[in-house]
């Protein structure tokens, strides 16, 4: 069963198993406004949980997008190259990389689901 | 810092807009999107509370003289019940703010100055007004602002409104039976009218029309529209440390006026002597947008200024951007490049004027 796990800056997480689909939230989202571009790694780089690994923009701003967790990208979501507006309209299905865990004790820093309600709620 | 509120904000609640902080207001910046605000305007018309914007009456024997020395305009040659855009500068030419002035008579002047400077700009007025016979008086709290702008402006005006707009021409103003000024400016590339009233009396038109099914508008395409007109915004193309000559505004800089102005003699020496950095567009070859701050590059990488404002235009459906670079890449047709995040685009100097703006004359 997956499981799904948020950073304060609104990225999510959903692990299943050694593999995690890394994407950004509904209220995120809804908060950037229609994406009109998605700024992705490639397949293979690496990236560092709580540092930057691309960019979500809309007409209004450019949002950067940290990983929740350290590993090797496995995938990219080419999908959004040519409709970004995925994003909006399934945020949680149109996730943006694929990634190789490397330590899923990183995941024990992240909020649950109910802590990212609450941490939501708070936002304005 | 405690934020502001305009006298609409429970109205753009209402009406479920994406608020945030500007200028130390909460303001909207979108109601039902972006890209449908904008496009309205262009079409047919929308309306924008600006009653964040802040203004300034500017009174008595020496008004016109005292606004001619605080302003790069000449107020001297104004029609009375006419606008005049232009900057403050400071002594070293250093843009204070940039603003319209309203004449009412060479002894009664409006300023309308922008929201995140108005307590910097009635500390620099008052400041250089004990050596005249003029009053300041603050009417920033006096006031709300709406601007309709489009198209169909001047209809919505008519028909919503009851105010008869065909006999402004484009920046010209009159002051109705109940005090309130409507004036043909705007800050759009399109056709409008802006109307300072009081907060009731605001409240009352917004309602009108909304009610008659105008697009409300937020500070979201307020951006992108005066962007694609290649309009300036202080903060992004205008600062205390970019003169309104580097930002291409020399034509609102009258350094021949009688008596000159604060920072006219620094301004004419930067002129003499040739700018070192200038303004300019750029169309951008890249899916990714260039945003205020990321640099720019010249085709060996060596850094030769910075993108103001960028987006992804909705006229002109490209990536474009406002920069302040090297006046020895500033020529048109320039190959330069902009920093991207970890990406290097390729961009071309083109002129800031995406969009051809279609004022009423």
């Amino acid at each position: 069963m997956s499981k799904i796990y948020y950073l304060p800056s609104h990225e999510y997480i959903i692990v299943d198993g050694n593999e995690g689909r890394i994407g950004i939230s509904e209220f995120a989202a809804k908060e950037l406004g229609t994406v009109t571009y998605v700024d992705m790694p490639e397949e293979g780089d690496e990236v560092v949980a709580g540092e930057e690994f691309g960019a979500v923009e809309s007409r209004k701003a450019a949002s950067d997008l940290f990983s929740p967790v350290s590993g090797e990208v496995l995938e990219v979501n080419e999908e959004l190259a040519d409709n970004p507006r995925l994003i909006n309209n399934a945020p949680l299905e149109a996730w943006i990389i694929k990634v190789k865990i490397a330590d899923p004790a990183q995941l024990n820093d992240l909020m649950d689901d109910a802590a990212y309600a609450e941490f939501c709620k708070n936002q304005h | 810092m405690e934020t502001k509120q305009t006298c609409l904000l429970s109205r753009h609640t209402a009406l479920g807009a994406t608020m945030a902080p500007f200028a130390g207001y909460d303001m909207p910046i979108e109601y039902n999107g972006l890209d449908e605000e904008h496009t309205a305007v262009r079409t047919t018309a929308g309306v924008f509370d600006v009653s964040h914007m802040g203004e300034v009456d500017i009174q008595g024997p020496e008004a016109m003289a005292f606004v001619n020395h605080i302003f790069t305009g000449d107020v001297s040659t104004m029609a009375d019940g006419s606008c005049l855009y232009g900057m403050m500068t400071a002594f070293d030419g250093g843009t204070v703010d940039d603003l319209l002035v309203y004449r009412r008579s060479d002894t009664d002047f409006m300023l309308v100055i922008n929201a995140s400077n108005t307590d910097k700009d009635l500390d620099w007025i008052r400041s250089h007004a004990p050596n005249w016979k003029v009053t300041v008086t603050d009417r920033c709290s006096d006031f709300g602002q709406l601007a309709l702008q489009g198209p169909d402006a001047e209809k919505v005006l008519k028909d919503t409104l009851d105010i008869e707009g065909s006999d402004l021409t484009f920046y010209t103003f009159k002051t109705l039976a109940d005090g309130s000024i409507v004036s043909r400016t705007g800050y759009t590339g399109e056709d409008g009218f802006e109307i300072y009233a009081a907060p009731a009396s605001i409240m009352n038109m917004w309602d009108r029309l909304i009610a008659a099914g105008v697009q409300p508008c937020g500070l979201g395409c307020r951006d992108t529209l005066r962007f694609e007109a290649g309009l300036p915004l202080y903060g992004d193309e205008l600062a205390d440390d970019i003169t309104p000559l580097e930002a291409g505004l020399g034509m609102f800089v009258k350094l021949d006026k009688p008596n000159g102005f604060i920072g006219r003699d620094a301004l004419a020496k930067q002129k003499a002597e040739g700018l070192k950095r200038k303004l300019v567009g750029l169309e951008i070859d890249s899916k990714a947008t260039a945003r205020h701050g990321f640099e720019v590059l010249d085709e060996c990488g060596n850094i030769i200024g910075f993108i103001t404002t960028g987006y992804n235009s909705i006229s002109v459906g490209k990536n474009i951007a406002f920069a302040l670079i090297d006046a020895a890449h500033a020529a048109l047709g320039t190959k330069v490049q902009v920093q991207i995040r970890r990406k290097t685009a390729t961009a071309v100097v083109v002129k800031k004027r995406f969009y051809t703006p279609k004022y009423k004359k």
